[in-house]
């Protein structure tokens, strides 16, 4: 549907530098990344607002790189909607329909989906975020786009608002049959919305894959840190038997899979969500190959969940729920055992 | 801490209060003192002709002028609000240039390119076209004056809309001109009404430029010059007085207009 072939384009502060990204149809691609990282640029490039430095741009198999954006076929929504302040909510939804004899009815039916159509002849400046951004939607969605471009479009709304508008979007993009792009740096966002997810860092495209794969498998340190895995440790490969090997990271041998060669050095990481807390030593579990005997540092509340620092031979970050953390009456100083697959140990090669 | 906001207010308000003085005393001064010296001779230059026409004239071509401004100056306040171009920087300080020279000068270096041996008056006098001592004359030192109040308008308006209205815009449809026509000018409106109002009194209020390249036919200025230095205060006061009357009169007609464009605020 989408192609993007080595694609660059310098803004100064944001930059693209040589991207490769491809969208199938139907497909929800999700850009993660953090703030600066030439997200929105990247969109703005194929939207057409900017023309890139080099590379191509391929919309079903049509080079569009130097098309105008009224001639891409591409809908956008921006994260602070720029709804058309001068026109009311019926005519920002009409204002790209062309087929005029059509245009109100598409855009009651629009707005009934989106149940706006009670809103029609407001203007935009009375609504509140989440009806804005339906608005916004529905104009979008007027034109029948090939594409569907997201910028960030629940970051300006309130939490609440945004789990119910983030399921909307996804329901949505099924219902319709749409093809979307959509930029965030929200990963919870990200892994609820994406078919695929590919992450930008400094204007690159750095990694690309199904989220289980991104948030399971981050394929450097910056990756892992900024999706959230917290236990990563350099270590190498002493012992293998098959895929099944043992990594010294110093004071202790962590048992892992891996296709990673013997005496190779290689950086571990470890969800902190799939270690198991216990209180005494589980002697029978086969599948959890990792024990470890640690020490309760510190315990954090952070709402549902409650995040442990652990040590002892090594530092090791674990989440345990709060029920939990009363049944099996953990507190500071206390010693526990940690216990995780050696599947749920990620490898790469340093 | 509150008596110190107190002491900052009323020192505030007592220099406020001083300069607001400085300007009702001046030209309230003028209006009553004609009334009550010589309400008789106010009430004769109402209907003066020759002081009718120098005010038609003053505002007519002040008009132009503003009309001129609004169509070539429109675009030129869209691409300094938008573009980034080389020299971008130059033209920017070449259009605040006509606020900082004398008018006196401009009106020399108007009249220098206008003139009948001038590099653009020379071959339009062929053709019939005169600007010295001529209306197209104080059509030109207008607009040289008025200018930079116009395109600086204009442009802060194009600057405060987003540019992502213009983006979404193109995205559903519109070409760049559509884009301009039915999103940036319908927002920037008042922008312009309000440009084309400061340009067209700037236009009126422009003395200097203007008597050096047109002395006749005359505006009304000039006119109140003439009747001041031929008869004195007594003669050319009551011009002054309708000069002012009629400009107060329709200055605040045009703001209570474009005052109903605020339904336009951005988001």
């Amino acid at each position: 549907m989408l192609k993007i072939k080595s694609l660059s384009n310098d803004w100064g502060r944001f930059r693209l530098k040589d991207i490769n990204l491809e969208v199938e149809k139907g497909e929800f691609l999700v850009i993660l990344g953090p703030s600066g990282a030439g997200k929105t640029l990247l969109l703005e490039s194929i939207a057409g607002f900017t023309i890139p430095d080099s590379g191509k741009i391929l919309k079903a198999k049509e080079d569009i790189t130097s098309y105008s954006p009224e001639n891409r076929d591409i809908g956008f929504v921006y994260q602070d909607f720029a709804l058309f302040p001068h026109l009311s909510v019926r005519q920002n939804i009409e204002f790209g329909i062309k087929d005029q004899e059509n245009s109100k009815k598409r855009a009651k039916d629009l707005a009934s989906f989106l149940g706006i159509d009670h809103l029609l002849d407001a203007a935009p400046l009375t609504l509140s975020g989440g009806e804005k951004q339906r608005v916004t939607l529905a104009r979008a969605l007027a034109t029948e786009p090939g594409l569907m471009l997201f910028d960030e479009p629940l970051s300006s709304l309130d939490e609440r608002i945004q789990e119910k508008m983030r399921k909307e979007i996804k329901n949505i993009h099924e219902q319709m049959n749409l093809t979307s792009i959509y930029v965030t740096h929200n990963q919870a966002e990200a892994m609820f919305l994406a078919d695929r997810i590919a992450i930008m860092m400094e204007g690159e495209i750095v990694q690309v894959g199904e989220p289980e794969n991104i948030f399971y498998g981050p394929i450097n340190k910056q990756i892992a840190e900024f999706v959230g895995v917290e236990n990563i440790y350099n270590g190498t490969i002493t012992e293998k038997d098959d895929n099944l090997a043992k990594v010294n990271i110093g004071k202790k041998d962590i048992e892992v899979i891996t296709e990673t060669a013997e005496g190779k050095n290689v950086r571990i990481m470890i969800r902190p969500e799939e270690i198991f807390i216990g209180t005494e030593k589980d002697k029978n579990s086969k599948s959890a190959r990792n024990q470890l005997e640690l020490v309760i540092d510190d315990i954090l509340d952070q709402g549902s969940l409650v995040r442990l620092e652990l040590s002892n031979s090594i530092k090791l970050i674990a989440y345990v729920t709060r029920k939990s953390l009363s049944e099996l009456d953990l507190e500071k100083g206390r010693k526990v055992y940690a216990s995780f697959k050696a599947s749920s140990v990620h490898t790469v090669e340093r | 801490m509150k008596t110190e906001i107190n002491k900052t207010v009323i020192l505030f308000s007592i220099f406020s209060v001083i300069l607001i003085l400085y300007l009702l005393i001046t030209i309230g001064n003028l209006i009553i003192s004609q009334l009550v010296i010589d309400a008789g001779a106010l009430w004769k230059t109402m209907w003066d002709s020759s002081v009718l026409k120098s005010i038609w004239i003053s505002f007519s071509a002040s008009f132009v002028s503003t009309a001129i401004a609004f169509l070539f100056g429109t675009p030129l306040a869209y691409f300094l609000a938008r573009k980034n171009f080389p020299g971008k920087n130059f033209i920017e300080s070449l259009i605040d240039v006509p606020v900082i020279i004398p008018h006196t000068v401009a009106g020399i270096a108007l009249i220098s390119v206008f003139g009948y041996n001038g590099l653009i008056g020379s071959p339009l006098e062929e053709i019939g076209i005169r600007f010295v001592d001529a209306f197209p004359g104080i059509v030109v030192a207008m607009l040289f004056v008025s200018i930079p109040f116009y395109i600086n308008h204009v442009r802060e308006g194009f600057e405060s809309i987003d540019p992502k209205l213009e983006n979404v815009a193109r995205t559903l449809g519109e070409s760049e001109w559509g884009t301009f026509r039915t999103i940036t000018l319908p927002l920037a409106y008042r922008d312009v009404l309000a440009g084309s109002i400061m340009s067209w009194a700037r236009g009126i209020s422009e003395f200097g430029a203007v008597i050096l390249i047109t002395y006749y036919p005359m505006i009304a200025p000039v006119l109140i010059f003439e009747r001041f230095r031929s008869f004195g205060l007594g003669a050319s006061r009551p011009i002054a007085v309708v000069l002012i009357l009629v400009s107060i009169l329709i200055f605040v007609i045009l703001r209570y207009l474009s005052r109903g464009w605020s339904l336009y605020a951005k988001d």
